[in-house]
């Protein structure tokens, strides 16, 4: 049976055969029909938000906290461009995300025309694939390629720039199990003998450690609790980036905090140390290696990831297993139990208890004050006021705070960390949080926040406040762009060049404009009963929360350092922290 | 150090194999990349490569089968071993990309580029340039009383020898395809 229906009423039925119910967007001339079909239906919701910006990272943070992809509908030109940087936030943490633009029609593009702009050669480098459609024949397939490339493999944002005269034209409908996918099937069993050569190694390893990323997460529910089974099996350590917290339980025996430049003191010194070495679903970002010549020194690597150009970019691994983690965790899994489930137990107890002895160094203690708050104090009031919610979701900002939560928050399950974690977008927190509420109407949903990344799409206060979404904005205010400041105080002789705010709004005055709640506190006294008083507040509220202005994020492991030569705390040299040759590096 | 004892061989990418990527040998490599043959594809190679720091020493597409709308894209390129690998892996990972091969370690392949020569003179210079075009086996495809157009095929080398005897001969302009690969055999 074919269906003759016009190109915008196929995006609409594209999108409800694809299940969507939730769209993200802000519309303009070139998206009126679409709009206009949208508002002839009810299946599909749509979320007008305050700028492009804010969309894409609200269908981030849904499509995050569901496993779903996330959905975004916005005009041409300025529309298209102001998305960007959400669309590259998304492909960087590997978001699957389809991004609908309108376009000039056919026969204006190339003139220059009004709101035009070249959006798929613009965000080519920035999507996993884009298409401009210029056939309405072809229109609903490609809305179901998009779909499947980008939830299958690595997943990432996907954009389809739709003319407008294409809009408006009629053609026949594609249904979803009728259109062309076939071409693109990543592989996703691990290698056989790859997979052999991992549990060899698992049998014989005295130090090993398991560090998984957000391709765990990525991967699914099942590979979290694939991975948890294996881990608790073999008894062996875990840690992870600031993408994959969740994937195994924070309250986890073996669980040893996250790692990296601002990671727990015995999570890099067990990585440092380790003879064995599992990366499961991560990629050795640069937060995480540290200097590349000198990370781990000792161990032997294997590396599962789906996306074969992760294998071997940073480091070389001895054993590359290219497939999705789920899969191949349970493989591993299965092989390793049928040849008995051997391990070096006695050794493995020994490095057990040299971690145990790194752990005394206790690297997150900090001094709480009766005068100020503490940042560090506020996130562990707020996490010990919220682990019990059964069910808590967390976004953050970009910063010092980001770091400060992913340290003081701990995470049991997957999906209910949001953060920016590759691009690291300042202003991505809040309307991600936006968008995981709309997943989870009844759930609490808390943005972790920096003044200065918060303001950076305060406008979304109107999203929040239009669709009654009780986010709850926890802004951490030291008036300052802490983490700049911190490395300024580090590297650049405290010369503190533009990491201060002039003029800082009254953010409850700013609550109260736009029909928010507005609570500041600056007394720790006061901490627990404001924090509670935000937790009682069924509808959006920004709580200001002012705080220790020059407090620094420790643990670090200073740019070009290895991850044995990490600053902590107590006793920090400001000095030569960081050498010339680090200093170039960010 | 540790006390495990991997089979050697097991993976050629060893982490015990420290060597410093920066201190590995340049090689160049001939890839063929087989895409579909759709708007923007060759974008989104050539994009790849400025976007990730990779060279390009040349490149030529053309469509190879019309009813499968299927191009073919040749790419030589120079990296160290590691670059190179990654480049595939990159390569491999756009959407419209269907194969990647490297004929550099895939065994022998033919490399063949076409260049066209205007070679301008009189007198002498004008009888040593036809005389070493008949030994290089390149035709005159154009010729003035004061100038040819010469046709050449032949691997990369041959035509940059072909180019530096023609220059003091003469040679005002050169139009070079890039390379046109295949691997040797029934295959």
């Amino acid at each position: 049976m074919t269906r003759q229906m016009t190109g915008a009423k196929m995006v609409v039925q594209a999108l409800k055969d694809q299940g969507v119910d939730t769209v993200f967007g802000y519309p303009g001339g070139a998206v009126l029909p679409i709009y206009d079909e949208i508002f002839l239906q009810n299946d599909i919701r749509h979320y007008l938000v305050r700028h492009e910006q804010g969309a894409v990272h609200a269908a981030e943070g849904y499509a995050r906290s569901t496993g779903k992809p996330g959905v975004v509908l916005v005009t041409s030109g300025p529309g298209a461009t102001n998305a960007v940087t959400g669309i590259t936030d998304a492909l960087m943490d590997s978001i699957p995300l389809i991004v609908l633009t309108g376009q000039v029609p056919t026969f204006l593009i190339g003139t220059d025309g009004f709101q035009e702009a070249d959006t798929v050669g613009i965000t080519r480098p920035c999507t996993k694939h884009n298409w401009l459609v210029k056939d309405p024949e072809t229109l609903s397939d490609t809305i179901h390629q998009a779909f499947h490339v980008a939830t299958q493999g690595r997943p990432g944002p996907v954009l389809i720039d739709i003319p407008k005269d294409v809009q408006f034209a009629t053609g026949t409908y594609t249904p979803p199990e009728q259109a062309r996918t076939q071409h693109y099937r990543p592989k996703t069993d691990g290698d056989a003998d790859a997979i052999e050569a991992l549990v060899d190694l698992m049998e014989q390893a005295e130090r090993p450690i398991f560090y998984t990323g957000g391709g765990v997460i990525n991967s699914g529910r099942p590979a979290c609790a694939t991975l948890r089974e294996l881990v608790d099996a073999t008894g062996f350590p875990i840690t992870s980036t600031l993408m994959g917290l969740g994937a195994y339980p924070a309250s986890g025996k073996n669980w040893l905090g996250m790692l990296g430049m601002h990671g727990l003191y015995e999570a890099n010194l067990a990585m440092h140390d380790c003879d064995l070495m599992i990366n499961v679903g991560a990629r050795f970002d640069d937060r995480i290696t540290g200097r590349i010549q000198d990370f781990s020194p000792g161990s032997r690597k294997a590396h599962i990831d789906i996306d074969p150009s992760s294998i071997n970019k940073v480091i070389r691994v001895d054993v590359p297993i290219i497939g999705d983690v789920g899969t191949v965790l349970a493989e591993v899994l299965k092989r390793w139990k049928a040849r008995g489930g051997k391990t070096q137990a006695p050794k493995v107890l020994d490095w057990w208890h040299q971690i145990k002895e790194w752990r005394k160094v206790d690297c997150l203690a900090f001094t709480a004050s009766e005068k100020t708050i503490k940042p560090q104090h506020a996130l562990a009031r707020l996490e010990a006021l919220t682990r019990d919610h059964p069910d808590r979701y967390i976004c953050t900002e970009v910063g010092q705070h980001q770091m400060w939560a992913a340290q003081y928050m701990g995470f049991e399950d997957p999906h209910r960390w949001m953060t920016s974690g590759g691009l690291g977008t300042m202003g991505y927190g809040f309307p991600a949080s936006i968008g995981v509420q709309v997943a989870h109407p009844d759930a609490l949903v808390i943005n972790v926040a920096g003044e200065a990344s918060w303001l950076m799409n305060m406008q979304e206060l109107g999203t929040a406040a239009q669709y009654m979404l009780p986010v709850k904005q926890f802004i951490l205010n030291n008036e300052r762009l802490g983490m700049v400041r911190q490395w300024q105080e580090l590297l650049h002789g405290e010369r503190y060049s533009h990491s201060w705010s002039e003029s800082l709004p009254d953010f409850v005055k700013l609550a109260e404009a736009f029909g928010a709640k507005g609570i500041m506190v600056s007394d720790p006294a006061d901490l627990d009963d404001a924090i509670m008083e935000m937790l009682r507040h069924d509808g959006p509220v920004i709580f200001d929360c002012l705080v220790e202005k020059h407090e620094n994020c420790y643990p670090m492991i200073p740019s070009g350092k290895p991850h044995n030569e990490m600053l902590l705390g107590e006793n920090v040299s400001t000095g030569d922290a960081i050498g010339t040759s680090g200093a170039v590096l960010v | 150090m540790s006390a495990l004892n991997l089979k050697q061989g097991l993976s050629k990418h060893s982490a015990y194999d420290l060597r410093d990527p920066h201190m590995e040998a340049q090689e160049r490599h001939t890839l063929a990349v087989v895409v579909d043959n759709e708007a923007g594809v060759l974008a989104r190679v050539i994009g790849l490569f400025s976007g990730r720091g990779y060279n390009i020493e040349s490149l030529t597409v053309a469509e190879t089968d019309h009813t499968g709308h299927v191009s073919r894209i040749t790419i030589v390129t120079t990296g160290t071993p590691s670059v190179i690998d990654q480049i595939k892996a990159q390569l491999g990972r756009i959407v419209p990309v269907h194969e990647v091969h490297d004929l550099t370690v895939e065994g022998p392949a033919v490399e063949r580029e076409l260049a066209l020569f205007k070679v301008a003179g009189t007198g002498n210079d004008r009888i040593e340039a036809l005389r070493l075009a008949e030994i290089f086996r390149a035709n005159v495809v154009d010729s003035t009383l004061e100038s040819f157009v010469f046709e050449i095929t032949g691997t990369p080398q041959k035509v940059d020898a072909f180019a530096d005897l023609m220059r003091p001969l003469g040679m005002i302009e050169m139009a070079r395809t890039g390379v046109a690969a295949l691997a040797r055999g029934a295959e």
